[in-house]
């Protein structure tokens, strides 16, 4: 186990070393940096003094430990529209994002498995049928096109929720959520379901593949051989066996949870990472852009790491296949 | 499954391909999808024809039907708007037919693209194995381990946006599935003895890998395609949607449902709606005939 998790860290270090310099590449390399990083209404001795305190005259390998430096040292330069740091900007908008995917993924969770064990058990009954539908219609429905119908319909037509923003919040450990207040939770719910529709689907086909499959196992006959209640065969032996995989998956989802965050933001003008990165692109705020890369580069590392050991914690196989390669 | 593969009464030999035909006609949905995919690839190759206007002609339009709901008649009375117009007097049934042929022409030319890499890299993981196995699994597992959309909006960010570029952000993120299926069927196949025996008889390394691997590599292949390219649809989709996918003057699905999404607050919510139905259509119809098609190889619930 612990041979796996240096093995593992070490992954983690190289993945974020290959994205640093692909960052780097990114905004330093293409193109004239000063363009891109300076504010477009700066003046001649901006650009000049900008160009001395980057180091261009330097060696490109020598940029890109300065660059290095800056992000290890937090410093990610300050936002051309709002003059702030962009890192803390990000923070800012860290925790509207961390609410609406936990949210999101928290409808999935709590109605998806069950939903996926009935279409799994009733596989061909109507009820299996429409679930399974209902869930093809999850996964084909783009996000961006539901949450335009869902503000449509429950925003605009019907007035019940509101269509945009967090609402009211209140502090919990200092850090404002939409969770702690009613109008807060009328304005997360509709991003939230929005967001929540794709992992639902996926976490239905999962929980109903697995079930399936779990049916047609020797444990599974021997349990019934063995005269054992419907409830207890579902109960211990069915779901607890599909629960590994179900629950590696929800972890990695998480992860894209967030990224599809940004689309649901957007159509929701929730202030969160992802609007704010979309605004950034829009108004080219480059030091904001690649803030955003990094933080986001450094959590899905450590969502990844987390997840394998975790992984490797439930699942002896995994260390194991992993040491004799 | 209809368990025919075991019935020993069935003397008459059926080729695999009327075999898994057969299997797929079985089921109603995967059959109506199938022909709704067909519909829409028709008149997605045939456009010109099937529609009233030229909606990327600027010259055929007319700023005065702008905004017309559905059902009206045009300034001149030439043209019905059975779905009616945009804020540009875009008949709103020849642009969906037309970003149609778009949303999967990106479709089809990405899943294409990446089809071809992911092939190429994964029968190369699998046939050299060791370090080079090694050096491109990892990295379809670290880029597997970021979401799409995530990748795909960076580099659209990074390096600007264009017809191009969105089929090379579309390949990049999804190669590696493609890669990660062919590496691990091979895997399998090539400890088969019909590979062995191949190898006994002393044929070329390029013989073996084209005449005999390959080919049976194919069938999960076609499963993940399928499902990829709508993947591929959505992405684009989405990419457009947000303004950072393909050029305004030939919009995409996506891009027609953003540009009517102004318009959806103030209830003139056929610019925006009937692009998304014919999208989800789209998708979901892909999704169904994929869906279907792994049922039917899953040896898992083959009993």
């Amino acid at each position: 186990m612990t041979s796996f998790v240096i093995r593992r860290l070490g992954e983690s270090l190289l993945v974020l070393l290959v994205m640093s310099l692909l960052v780097f590449a990114g905004v330093y390399a293409v193109g004239n940096p000063v363009d891109i990083l300076i504010d477009p209404q700066a003046t001649q001795e901006d650009v000049v003094r900008l160009t001395a305190s980057l180091g261009l005259d330097k060696p490109l390998w020598e940029q890109y430990f300065y660059f290095l430096r800056q992000v290890l040292a937090g410093d990610l330069g300050r936002s051309f529209m709002f003059n702030t740091p962009a890192i803390d900007l990000l923070l800012n908008a860290m925790p509207a994002t961390l609410e609406l995917a936990v949210a999101a993924m928290l409808i999935a969770t709590v109605l998806g498995i069950p939903l996926g064990l009935v279409a799994g058990l009733k596989a061909d009954s109507w009820i299996g049928k429409t679930i399974m539908a209902i869930s093809i219609l999850g996964f084909s429905l783009p996000t961006f096109w539901v949450g335009l119908v869902l503000v449509m319909f429950f925003a605009v037509q019907l007035g019940w929720l509101p269509s945009s923003g967090r609402g009211a919040t209140a502090e919990l450990f200092g850090v404002p959520f939409s969770f702690m207040t009613l109008d807060g939770l009328g304005h997360l719910l509709l991003p939230a379901l929005n967001l929540a529709l794709f992992k639902l689907a996926l976490i239905i086909r999962m929980t109903r593949a697995g079930t399936q499959e779990a049916l047609l196992q020797d444990y599974v006959k021997y349990a019934r051989a063995k005269g054992l209640s419907a409830g207890r065969i579902i109960g211990v032996h069915v779901l607890r066996n599909i629960m590994i995989p179900i629950v590696t998956v929800i972890g990695l989802e998480f992860g894209s949870t967030i990224a599809f965050a940004i689309v649901t933001e957007s159509i929701f003008g929730w202030p969160g990472m992802g609007k704010l990165l979309l605004d950034s692109i829009n108004t080219l705020d480059r030091p904001v852009i690649v803030a955003y890369l990094c933080v986001i580069v450094i959590f899905f590392v450590v969502i990844n790491l987390v997840v394998d050991l975790l992984y490797a914690l439930l699942d002896p196989r995994v260390r194991l296949g992993g040491e004799s390669n | 499954m209809t368990g025919s593969n075991n019935d020993p009464s069935a003397f008459k030999l059926e080729s695999p391909a009327r075999q898994a035909w057969r299997n797929f006609a079985g089921d109603p949905i995967a059959l109506l999808s199938l022909g709704i995919l067909s519909l829409l690839v028709l008149a997605a190759i045939f456009a010109p024809w099937l529609v009233p206007q030229n909606p990327y002609d600027l010259a055929q339009l007319n700023i005065i039907d702008g905004r017309l709901p559905p059902g009206s008649m045009s300034m001149d009375d030439k043209i019905s708007y059975w779905l009616g117009t945009d804020d540009q007097g875009r008949d709103m049934w020849s642009a969906m037919v037309y970003g149609l042929r778009i949303s999967l022409g990106v479709g089809f030319v990405a899943t294409i693209g990446s089809l071809f890499i992911g092939l190429s890299l994964g029968l190369i993981a699998a046939w050299v194995g060791g370090k080079t196995d090694s050096v491109i699994m990892r990295i379809v597992d670290i880029q597997l381990s970021f979401p799409t959309i995530l990748i795909a909006l960076i580099l659209l960010a990074v390096f600007g946006q264009g017809f191009g570029k969105i089929i090379i952000a579309l390949i990049t993120v999804q190669w590696a599935y493609y890669a990660r299926t062919v590496r691990s069927t091979a895997l399998v196949e090539i400890r088969k003895e019909y590979i062995e025996a191949a190898k006994c008889l002393d044929l070329g390394n390029t013989r073996i890998i084209f005449k005999h691997l390959l080919p049976n590599c194919l069938q999960p292949l076609i499963v993940v395609s399928a499902i990829q390219m709508a993947a591929a649809i959505a992405l684009e989709a989405t990419l457009s949607f947000l303004g950072l996918g393909l050029p305004i003057t030939e919009p995409s699905l996506g891009l027609l449902i953003s540009n009517g999404y102004a318009y959806m607050l103030s209830g003139k919510y056929w610019i925006s709606f009937f692009p998304g139905v014919a999208l989800l259509v789209t998708i979901a119809s892909i999704n169904l005939v994929a869906d279907r098609l792994k049922d039917i190889f899953n040896p898992k619930l083959q009993k």
